[in-house]
């Protein structure tokens, strides 16, 4: 059970399902004693009870929570951006949704599980120099870019897929 | 007339010699005890008085403090209540150190240290510090917000050395420790490692593992380096191995260490690189941080881990197996923080690894999924109860638990000071017998009589709340979540536990009766929360009106109305009513 776990090939923190629904908040569930008003219109929608969130339980440390409700929002609220990323040298390629990530960090971070590479510190002077591979982006203009130049929030919006290039050929990139 | 005068001579006591037993006194529960004898012995404790304490930063005032104490030199100061970390707590309620540090910065211009929990702290504030105490050394904000880096900035210049133009002098300020904990908003960024002054060469404490985003490594490799006597350096996720590997051997003497991310794929000599690093660190106490950890790499720390007492993996989501081979290299280990991802195999090899463990905490790594099977069982729990007789702090989240196996763990472990226990579904039974879990915590209440703090959870009736009212004689801290079956559990607490300080309540059916059955109680507490009960705003009216030294405080939010109190907060206050109060808060 275990080792299956650990050896499926997933995008976000071990454990949690892809496909998880969204999480609501919910009144406090006061529905088990005498004074329960029914026809709280305060009350939101509920998912199956399994999904519903009780504000604040289990009580677990605000910081830790929140990385994981943004987490599950981003991927939840409307519409995914997938980009397809390729590596060069490997056999085939990946598929990712770029609003599961907050920032730069995050990605790389990913990327380099995904793919098990080097891609190193973005430095807006060198690129990627120094390091095995650098991911690169083709943005909305056709033109390929060097993945971290732009906020991200540009980046989010712009990027149409992702080629993370050995680092010999990146080079050239940096330099322009 | 002679046994007169020797009357008086054997009463009165010099209060130069009478200062100085009582400048030996640290503990400040002590110290409001030797204040209360006489008027002598508080006169001569409020002026030997050095370290401060406010427990909660409402219940007395800054002029208040000012006036009784002349002579502080640190200060511990905590604000919001616990609740606050989940959420609790609207925005913008209050516990804003400025008005405090105006009084210091006036009162005390030699205070050395200051440590907050829990209070709103803005960059003004921040900068205020810096500039205002020219001795100040240390900086500890434990879950604080309000701050920006450019805060951290100021505190980063200013504190580092001081020029005093009229004495014709350099002087230089040691701050030795800035701690933000986890302190965490996005706002914080990692600029501030660049403003201390190339001449800074003091810090010995630096703890940023918390930070969000990217921290400068130049500029943290180089106040590392520069910084000798640094011995806790705690840095953050966007750190990673390579660069850990710099940073270790610059300062392989630290007794505590927090690691970056170990995401990176190393080469061989990287690898040997960080072995030898970790190897060279003889004296490290406590590991942290180690986001990402596999087996891949976690093995290159083994030659750290004999001299560590304590081990937080709270941020590597570990296997069995690769906890299983971790702890062995730990033999001195008394403190322990893992995610529930090792399972209850993984807990088993603590019971077998850690005989000198003395507190487990195990956080859930999936808190919200409640469709979720995985994690930990009480079996988990009764093998390290088995292997660990000298358990003594528990933290434990699982969504199974029975109360055979709570029985079982408190025989073997009868030492318990702090027993929280978390089943993460509210109101779940016994999953064996499908019982309230109200045996297990007699069980506890029972047998662990040195028992201070207690979590209580799963489906509960007034019969838990009987044990613990009757058993627990040195409880001070109680809280409660989706338990109860009437007004009676809640007066069984009240009622009993003579230690009680703090109450907080959540989620329970507990009304008015239970409310007000604790008129005594409340001012020998330091605070009672109850959020989600069925309070309503005219019993704690009544309540306010009947203990006048008390603040009874509700908190408007959208789930109260005209009659309903959601939120209620009531504390004992020598300083009476809030004066900042927003708009949200109602003081009765």
């Amino acid at each position: 059970m275990e080792t299956s776990v650990a050896t499926e090939l997933r995008l976000g923190l071990p454990g949690r399902d892809e496909s998880e629904a969204k999480i609501t908040s919910v009144s406090n569930k006061r529905s088990s004693s005498e004074m329960d008003d029914s026809c709280d219109p305060q009350q939101e929608s509920v998912a199956p009870a399994q999904k519903a969130q009780v504000v604040g339980w289990p009580p677990v440390r605000s910081y830790r929570k929140n990385i994981l409700q943004k987490k599950a929002e981003s991927s939840s609220d409307g519409s995914a951006m997938f980009v397809k990323v390729s590596m060069d040298g490997a056999p085939y390629l990946r598929k990712i949704d770029l609003k599961f990530y907050m920032n730069y960090l995050d990605l790389l971070k990913a990327l380099q599980n995904m793919f098990k590479c080097t891609i190193g510190v973005y430095s807006e002077r060198e690129g990627y120099d120094g390091s095995e591979f650098a991911p690169t982006y083709e943005d909305k203009d056709g033109d390929w870019m060097l993945v971290g130049d732009v906020p991200w929030e540009m980046f989010v919006t712009s990027c149409k897929r992702m080629r993370i290039m050995k680092g010999s050929e990146a080079r050239g990139l940096g330099c322009l | 007339m002679d046994q007169d005068h020797k009357k008086l001579k054997e009463s009165s006591f010099p209060c130069e010699v009478l200062e100085k037993v009582l400048s030996f006194i640290d503990s400040h529960k002590d110290r409001s005890s030797a204040s209360l004898v006489c008027k002598d012995w508080y006169d001569a404790e409020r002026w030997t008085r050095s370290n401060l304490f406010i427990g909660n930063c409402y219940s007395v005032s800054p002029e208040i403090v000012a006036r009784r104490f002349p002579k502080i030199k640190s200060v511990r100061l905590k604000g919001k209540p616990r609740f606050s970390d989940f959420n609790l707590l609207p925005q913008n309620w209050g516990a804003n150190v400025h008005a405090w540090l105006v009084m210091f910065a006036k009162v005390y211009p030699s205070l050395e240290e200051l440590r907050l929990k829990r209070m709103t702290v803005s960059d003004e504030s921040l900068d205020l510090l810096a500039r205002s105490f020219p001795g100040f050394k240390a900086l500890s904000l434990s879950s604080c917000d309000g701050f920006t880096d450019e805060g951290l900035k100021a505190i980063a210049t200013h504190c580092s050395f001081r020029l005093l133009g009229l004495v014709q002098m350099i002087i230089y300020q040691n701050l030795t420790e800035l701690d933000i904990a986890d302190s965490v908003t996005e706002d914080i960024g990692g600029g501030w490692l660049s403003c201390f002054p190339e001449s800074f060469t003091s810090l010995e404490i630096l703890n940023c593992a918390s930070l969000q985003c990217e921290v400068s490594f130049d500029a943290l490799e180089r106040l590392v380096s520069r910084c000798k006597a640094l011995r806790v350096l705690q840095v953050n996720e966007s750190i990673n191995l390579e660069q850990l590997q710099r940073l270790l051997v610059q300062v392989p003497h630290l007794t505590r260490l927090g690691t970056g991310s170990f995401m990176q794929e190393l080469t061989v000599r990287q690898y040997k690189d960080l072995q030898t690093a970790f190897s060279n660190c003889k004296n490290l106490q406590a590991l942290s941080g180690l986001w990402d950890a596999t087996s891949v790499y976690l093995p290159f720390v083994y030659g750290a881990c004999a001299s560590l007492t304590f081990l937080n993996l709270s941020e590597a989501n570990l296997r069995s197996g690769e906890l299983a081979k971790l702890l062995p290299h730990c033999t001195s280990l008394r403190r322990l923080w893992v995610i529930d991802t090792v399972g209850d195999k993984g807990l088993e090899a603590v019971g077998s690894s850690c005989p000198l463990l003395e507190e487990l905490r195990v956080f859930p790594l999936d808190p919200y999924d409640l469709d979720n099977q995985q994690g930990v069982t009480e079996a988990g729990f009764l093998a390290v109860s088995r292997g660990c007789p000298n358990l003594k702090y528990v933290l434990y989240f699982c969504r199974k638990m029975t109360n055979d196996a709570v029985v079982t763990i408190v025989q073997n472990c009868p030492d318990f000071t702090h027993f929280r226990l978390c089943i993460m579904n509210p109101g779940e039974p016994d999953h064996l017998t499908n019982e309230p879990m109200d045996e297990a915590f007699g069980a506890v209440t029972k047998t662990c009589t040195k028992l201070r703090r207690l979590s209580v959870s799963g489906l509960l009736t007034d019969k838990a709340f009987e044990y613990i009212g009757k058993f627990a004689k040195n409880l001070e801290t109680l809280s409660v979540a989706f338990a109860g079956s009437s007004d009676r559990g809640m007066q069984c607490v009240l009622e009993g536990c003579p230690k009680l300080r703090k109450l907080e309540i959540r989620d329970c059916l507990f009304g008015n009766a239970a409310l007000l059955s604790g008129l005594d109680k409340y001012e020998t507490m330091r605070s009672l929360w109850m959020s989600a009960c069925n309070l309503t705003i005219k019993g704690c009216k009544l309540l306010a009106k009947e203990m006048p030294r008390l603040n009874v405080e509700v908190i408007q939010d959208e789930w109260s109305d005209e009659t309903h109190a959601n939120k209620v907060y009531v504390y004992r206050s020598v300083a009476g009513p809030r004066r900042d109060t927003p708009p949200f808060v109602l003081t009765l």
